[in-house]
């Protein structure tokens, strides 16, 4: 593993709430589960939240803001996954703000961390195009685009697309979290079709999450789905880190699912 | 507002289809990216031309950037009092 192979991809999306961090730490989790070194960088700065998605939140001694004005070395504030040795999280400080780290900085940090031996590092961006935005791109040289299929997040999304483009951040790969696949078949809403028609063809679809309350389940114990077999959430993070590993791997067949699930509601007299 | 048989008959637009068409939209506005203030250059400029030739209701003067056949367009709806007979 040369340093060279390193990726360093940041996931992004302008908006707020669409499910940055949930991503972050359910790739992150699948690639390290298929035994890439994997490194999670929280560049939220001020409002972190990566260590809860993956249930690290009581292990913190040092922060990104630690390394960076010297009180720690990387590794002391390098937090190693309980349940996987390759995955690090790098947290973000949680009270300080987006100005206590500057681009050059990050990409330093960056640097060091493909010293490591880090096969990928991902960094998770904060919502805005203010200097969080900046810094979490400034190291990166591949970003996802996370985007709800709603207008606030697409608009948002295509905003983030030219401000990537003017970083040399090209054709981003994008993710469409949180489809409903009953509403899109009812044409109630956007269709992933839709928002890649609408956002153009230098966008690469990466992945397609489907609403899952697994989601909110697995956020509130701290284990990313992606973890887990039986859920399509988790199904749908697995198949983005082959996609990433480079594997051609189909997209679920979320229609048919919803046939099933619908099915077997049915069947048991729709209880919850 | 589709009517109550369009909407029993389905034929009114799909909310998907109603979002997809007001992105498209608001993306070009945010793509072409023209600044408010030349925006307001550009309306004076076109009202001072046509006043050499024509006089018109500036109170009903309206210029977009809308989505045409094929592209995003400069839509001006500019109401002509009369021809101006000076010229």
């Amino acid at each position: 593993m040369s340093e060279n192979n390193t990726r360093v991809i940041v996931i992004t999306s302008g908006k707020g709430g669409v499910g940055k961090t949930t991503t972050t730490a359910n790739i992150g989790t699948a690639l390290a589960n298929m035994g890439e070194k994997v490194a999670l960088l929280d560049a939220d700065i001020g409002l972190r939240n990566l260590d809860l998605a993956l249930g690290l939140e009581n292990r913190i001694v040092y922060d990104i803001v630690d390394v960076v004005e010297g009180r720690a070395k990387l590794r002391q504030a390098m937090i190693k996954d309980k349940r996987n040795q390759n995955l690090a999280l790098l947290p973000a400080a949680q009270t300080r703000d987006k100005s206590a780290v500057n681009p050059a900085q990050m990409r330093q940090l960056v640097e060091e961390l493909r010293a490591e031996g880090y096969t990928y590092i991902i960094i998770d961006c904060p919502a805005g195009i203010e200097q969080g935005f900046r810094n979490a791109t400034a190291g990166a040289t591949e970003a996802i685009i996370v985007t709800n299929p709603e207008m606030s997040s697409v608009r948002d999304a295509d905003r983030i697309i030219g401000l990537l483009e003017a970083q040399d951040l090209r054709n981003p790969y994008l993710i469409v979290n949180r489809l409903r696949p009953k509403m899109v078949k009812s044409q109630d809403m956007l269709a992933v079709e839709d928002v890649q028609e609408v956002l153009g063809s230098n966008v690469k679809l990466l992945g397609i999450i489907p609403e899952d309350e697994v989601i909110i389940t697995s956020t509130n114990k701290g284990e990313p789905a992606a973890a887990v077999e039986g859920s399509l959430a988790g199904q749908a993070y697995r198949n983005i880190a082959r996609r990433l590993r480079g594997e051609e791997v189909p997209f679920l067949d979320l229609e048919e699912k919803v046939g099933f699930f619908g099915r077997l509601k049915g069947l048991f007299g729709n209880k919850k | 507002m589709p009517s109550l048989f369009d909407r029993i008959f389905g034929r009114a637009e799909k909310p998907a289809h109603t979002a997809k068409n007001r992105l498209k939209l608001v993306l070009m506005h945010d793509r072409a990216d023209i600044p408010a203030p030349m925006m307001d250059q550009m309306r004076k400029e076109i009202i001072a031309v046509l006043s050499k030739y024509v006089v018109i209701d500036e109170s009903q003067l309206d210029v977009s950037i809308e989505r045409g056949e094929g592209g995003v367009a400069l839509v001006a709806s500019i109401p002509i009092v009369r021809v101006n007979s000076e010229e």
